[in-house]
């Protein structure tokens, strides 16, 4: 995939005062990128605390906060939680079950996503949770929704609290190009509508269209799997990522493929210092 | 024992109960059409909701298809007190049935 002209981060980097265009991805840093996101963010939202963030569009509109509050006072995920808690506890056919591939537990999330430089790939939650279950004789679920969502949320619950750590590691030329590869993804526009994730996300985060409100990326990642109303259930972020994808009317790619894999990579890094707070309940 | 569909939480404040359920139902309205063989989905929802407080019906609800999947109510009552029982019971279309009881706080 080449390198994309990263024209949205030029528009929203006003506040260093410097002209970036042309910008690649490969002429800032993961540190230097994370820096510029939180103070654009903090600037375009002031008063909002760094991890209310994680709280997406709840964080910077009141009225349909209020609305969101009242929905979590008896969240609709609840039930759900419990499920993926029975799924956890249920052993496998071979008698083995997740705690044996999750050894400390199913409060997982901070591991996740991460580079294994063994495999050569950025690793995510979902992933591990479908090779669980084929190394034990299992079927792999479904990526997007169904039962992968129940034991998603449940170890979400159990991982509430936990800060976002996403680690490029030093020195790993292929884990950058992982990284620079999801951001490449994330300003390169696409699709007949020519959008790309920062068009809505960063330059219009708070902004209306139609009827809903452009939630910021920064805090994007913390809180799936999210049961969205428009779903009357709860689905994963490569769900979302199609959906958004399909939104500017460009091509889906497939849920847990190379490239959502790697935007996920460098949208989750994103939000490195924000807790957790999956799952989570949205329009 | 099976998982019973039905979620209570019912607080007294002043000689009110309010009392919110979530319940876990298809709430199938009957009109959509399954994507691969182009079959209707039976209706399958929720007909009527009841609330008793202390063997006394305090609530019932009438639902059609009309209501989206995994319905959420909430209402208040009067007439009992912390330390109460209350029973939800829930009947549908086809049949089905469940009910659970839960302690007003």
């Amino acid at each position: 995939m080449k390198k994309q002209t990263v024209a949205a981060l030029t528009a929203g980097l006003l506040i260093a005062g410097s002209a970036l265009a042309n910008h690649k991805a490969t002429d800032s840093t993961p540190a230097e990128d994370l820096k510029l996101y939180r103070d654009y963010f903090m600037k375009k939202f002031p008063g909002v605390p760094l991890n209310e963030f994680q709280n997406g569009v709840y964080a910077i509109d009141k009225v349909s906060r209020d609305s969101w509050e009242a929905i979590e006072e008896f969240p609709p995920y609840e039930p759900m939680i419990e499920d993926g808690e029975e799924m956890w506890n249920t052993p496998f056919k071979n008698g083995k079950t997740y705690a044996d591939c999750f050894p400390d537990g199913p409060a997982q999330r901070k591991n996740y996503p991460h580079w294994d430089a063994k495999r050569g790939m950025v690793v995510t939650l979902p992933m591990a949770v479908n090779e669980c279950r084929v190394k034990n004789g299992e079927k792999p679920l479904k990526w997007a929704k169904g039962p992968i969502t129940r034991i998603l949320a449940y170890m979400a619950y159990e991982s509430r609290g936990q800060k976002t750590n996403v680690v490029i590691p030093e020195g790993d030329a292929a884990a950058l190009a992982a990284y620079n590869d999801g951001k490449s993804f994330y300003f390169a526009r696409r699709g007949q509508l020519n959008f790309s994730c920062a068009s809505c996300h960063v330059e219009s985060a708070g902004q209306h269209i139609r009827a809903d409100i452009l939630s910021p990326a920064l805090g994007q990642t913390t809180g799936w799997p999210v049961y969205r109303s428009k779903w009357g259930e709860l689905g994963t972020l490569h769900r979302r990522f199609k959906g958004c994808n399909k939104q500017v009317r460009a091509r889906p790619f497939k849920p847990q493929g190379r490239q959502y894999r790697n935007l996920e990579y460098f949208l989750t890094h994103m939000s490195n210092g924000i807790e957790f707070n999956g799952p989570s309940a949205r329009k | 024992m099976a998982k019973s569909s039905i979620k209570i939480r019912a607080k007294e404040k002043g000689g009110v109960v309010t009392l919110k359920t979530l319940i876990t139902h298809p709430m199938e309205s009957g009109l959509r059409k399954n994507k691969k063989t182009g079959k209707l989905i039976p209706a399958h929802f929720i007909e009527e909701v009841t609330c008793e407080a202390n063997g006394k019906k305090v609530f019932v609800a009438e639902m059609s298809g009309g209501v989206s999947k995994n319905p959420y109510l909430s209402f208040k009552f009067t007439g009992a007190h912390k330390g109460d029982e209350v029973k939800l019971s829930w009947v549908d279309n086809q049949g089905g049935s469940d009910s659970a009881t839960a302690k007003i706080r």
